[in-house]
């Protein structure tokens, strides 16, 4: 394998690797949030032991996060030193902010986790406030520099390369940053929450007694709600995102559909495969008119097809089924959160039937569906800007190491990566079998 | 003070606070381990200090490398290339040092495998953090500017970088050994503080002759820094001197109560004596990132940036000052918390 090749891999993993964990630390602090809020106002107890227990988990979480996160920041160094050479010209300043938004969550992380007990109520909701935005504020500071990847903004650049009259707010601003570090965070709140809910989900499958499957019910159903209500913004805000690739980045929203010729009334290319060969998408639906009518509102807008760019700058044709994975498991999954919650106003709320088996079944998958999304969702982003590091300013071949002992630190990382996944499933098990959601019940009623 | 100036002693004040702080953090973990389980609780008092701490000492770890990236991009672009396989190293034991501080916790099963892991990496990660120091003072990076890499072998066999590595190890026990000493004072553990007083008696010295073999034993690439540091005696006399004075204080009477020592003013003056000397280092060090390929003036970052840069530090800084102070009265001074059995 060639050096870029194996740096993109080895990046890739890394970031892959890190995002599960990122996402559920951002997505697992507002539930925390928001079950301590219902706590204060209700006096439910069960919400305060959702609390504690979701908590226990994203502190367990946090233990991968921290160091994987660490591992991304400086490998972005290690692996990209070209790139990192502008960034630090232009974009450094999110990632000088990112720090604070980290120190933040770890001050009160440590505050909430280790203090608990010493401090008055209200302030525990403060701190797990702070963890939660903390969480939040660093990964919409962090996508800040991808979309300036993306859309960059905020400097010019001499054909030598020298770079001149740097606007550093520009450049944080740049034209999809909003767009995205909202889809970010949103679709982050959604993982989280699906995450619960499947968990719940789970334990409902198995018989459990009255007050426990009480418990799960409550965990299900506000998990549910916040899920759906986060899939349901995650699709406005995709739908946005995508009207910004038209505008900024066209040859990625015609890889995104297999769009080849620039056309007015484009259609909407569902499922399928760009074939190489004929350059076109096969085994695909095609809707008439859609995909110009989505672009920008109207179906006469005009969308421009590959053949507008030149070949050598195409970004790969996978990324069309990265692109439909994304948003056809989203779209799957806002219907699924629907659906649960329908049944269950309808017949669990006012007939107290159970759930049936087959609908618990599909929220257990949910979760891991959601992490899938979120990861496609960013291997389309990172791919489909290819072969362009900085789009038209860099390509990944110039910001790439050349340092060619990466084969062997691969090697030893995706160790480490497989260590901690184990190593995090197993202690999370064992923690939970050791203090079953009972032993918190009696704590609390004795 | 021109821009590049300004930035650089920025990014020192943030490497002496780090080498403070991460001294004291991997110390503990060393000393963790090797006082596990002890009669005198003095691992017990490691680990309490250790554990809500660690987390927010790894963030400093981060903002280096985030400011050395935004100051001088140009630095980042030659230390990312050249430092792959050591940072990569320190990564991974960072990695497992991290996790299993958060899973020794949730699991008690964990702690045993925990205190060995984060002693033995209290030992690792320092000396190949401590590593940048020689490989920044020239003769370990070959090639042009376009195609640079580390000299590992030549590294490895150079006495310069084991020395190097043996200041670093002796002043991060020294100072964690003073700081938990003052630690276990405030917790009113005698008994822990003359262990961990006695390490730093023995310590002490051992600094000092490291320091001075490390200079003695300088490679011969390295000649232009010895000369450079002959021309800043002045700050290693009056560094020398707060060594004398820490040092005696650990005799001194203690205020109004039997015993001896004052651990909180040997730990004060002592960053100041490493305070003093990293002011000498830095200024030798000048103009160079890297000799002799990369001044601080060819590294710098765009001026709009760095002025962005340093606005938004004081900001930065404003917002978590309450932070830091709620933070410090829970753990480092509350009673409840450093008094629990």
């Amino acid at each position: 394998m060639d050096t870029v090749i194996l740096a993109r891999a080895f990046f890739g993993t890394s970031l892959g690797f890190h995002i599960i964990f990122a996402t559920l630390g951002v997505g697992l602090p507002l539930m925390i949030v928001i079950a301590e809020i219902i706590h204060q106002i209700k006096g439910d107890n069960d919400y305060s032991i959702m609390a504690k227990r979701w908590t226990k988990a994203f502190a367990v979480l946090l233990g991968v996060a921290i160091p994987s996160g660490t591992i991304v920041g400086v490998q972005l160094s290690l692996l990209w030193p070209g790139f990192m050479e502008i960034v630090g010209k232009v974009i450094s300043l999110p990632f000088q902010i990112e720090i604070f938004a980290f120190f933040i969550e770890a001050l009160f992380m440590s505050i909430y986790v280790y203090a608990a007990d010493r401090l008055p109520r209200y302030f525990r909701l403060i701190s797990v406030f702070f963890v939660a935005f903390g969480a939040v504020a660093s990964g919409i500071l962090i996508t800040a520099v991808n979309t300036w990847m993306n859309t960059p903004d905020g400097f010019k650049i001499k054909p030598d390369g020298t770079i001149y009259d740097v606007q550093p707010w520009d450049a944080f601003f740049n034209p999809s940053f909003v767009s995205s570090a909202f889809h970010v965070a949103v679709t982050a709140y959604m993982t989280g929450a699906f995450a619960i809910a499947s968990v719940a989900a789970f334990k409902l499958l198995k018989k459990r007694s009255d007050r426990e499957r009480a418990y799960h019910l409550k965990g299900l159903f506000l998990s549910l709600t916040v899920a759906f209500l986060m899939s349901f913004i995650s699709a406005l805000s995709g739908h946005h995102s995508a009207q910004i690739l038209h505008q900024y980045a066209p040859e990625k929203l015609a890889a995104a559909e297999g769009l080849f010729e620039t056309q007015r009334y484009a259609p909407l290319a569902i499922g399928g495969y760009t074939d190489p060969k004929t350059e076109e998408v096969k085994y695909g639906i095609e809707i008439p008119w859609a995909l110009s009518w989505l672009a920008a509102g109207k179906f006469d807008t005009e969308v421009k097809g590959l053949y507008e760019f030149p070949r050598e700058t195409w970004p790969p044709f996978y990324v069309h089924t990265l692109f439909n994975l994304m948003v056809g498991l989203g779209t799957l999954l806002l219907g699924l959160a629907a659906i649960a919650l329908l049944y269950w106003w309808f017949f669990v709320k006012k007939r107290g039937r159970p759930f049936p088996k087959w609908l618990l079944w599909f929220l257990v998958l949910s979760g891991p569906m959601s992490m899938l999304c979120i990861e496609f969702g960013w291997v389309f982003s990172c791919s489909g800007r290819q072969p362009w590091t900085i789009y038209r300013v860099q390509t990944t071949a110039e910001a790439a190491t050349k340092n060619e002992d990466l084969g062997v630190l691969f090697l030893l990382f995706l160790f480490l990566y497989a260590l901690l996944s184990v190593l995090t499933i197993l202690i999370l098990t064992a923690y939970f079998k050791r203090n079953p959601v009972s032993k918190d019940m009696d704590k609390i009623s004795g | 003070m021109s821009e590049e100036v300004l930035a650089i002693l920025m990014m020192w004040s943030f490497i002496f606070i780090y080498s403070i702080f991460g001294s004291i953090d991997f110390g503990a973990g060393f000393w963790a381990m090797v006082y596990n389980n002890h009669k005198t609780m003095a691992g017990t008092i490691a680990n309490r200090f250790l554990s809500p701490t660690w987390e927010v000492t790894n963030v400093f770890l981060v903002l280096l490398v985030v400011a050395f990236v935004g100051f001088f991009p140009k630095g980042a672009y030659t230390l990312g290339t050249v430092m792959l396989v050591p940072i990569s190293l320190i990564l991974f034991f960072l990695a497992i040092r991290s996790a299993f501080m958060v899973f020794s916790y949730s699991v008690q099963g964990y702690r045993k495998t925990m205190f060995f892991i984060s002693g033995i990496s209290g030992v690792l990660i320092p000396s190949l953090l401590i590593a940048v120091l020689p490989i920044s003072q020239g003769g370990f990076i070959s090639g042009d500017v376009s195609n640079q890499s580390l000299l590992i072998a030549k590294l490895f066999t150079s006495p310069t970088l084991y020395l190097y590595v043996l200041f670093g190890l002796t002043s991060e026990l020294f100072l964690s050994a003073l700081f938990l000493a003052d630690y276990s004072r405030v917790s009113n553990n005698e008994k822990a503080y003359s262990l961990y007083r006695s390490n730093a008696i023995l310590l002490g010295p051992l600094t000092l002759l490291s320091a001075l073999f490390t200079l003695l034993f300088m490679a011969p690439e390295a000649s232009w820094l010895v000369d450079n540091l002959m021309g800043q005696k002045i700050w290693f006399i009056l560094s020398l001197l707060a060594f004398c004075i820490a040092y005696a204080s650990l005799w001194w009477p203690k205020q109004n109560r039997p015993g001896i020592g004052r651990p909180r003013f040997t730990l004060l003056v002592t960053v100041l004596q490493y305070g003093l000397a990293s002011v000498g280092y830095g200024l030798a060090h000048l103009p160079y990132i890297v000799y002799p390929d990369l001044t601080i003036y060819e590294a710098f970052t765009a001026k709009e940036t760095f002025y962005s840069l340093m606005i938004m530090y004081i900001v930065g800084l404003a917002i978590l000052t309450p932070g830091f102070y709620i933070f410090w009265r829970l753990f480092l001074k509350d009673k409840r918390y450093l008094q629990q059995e």
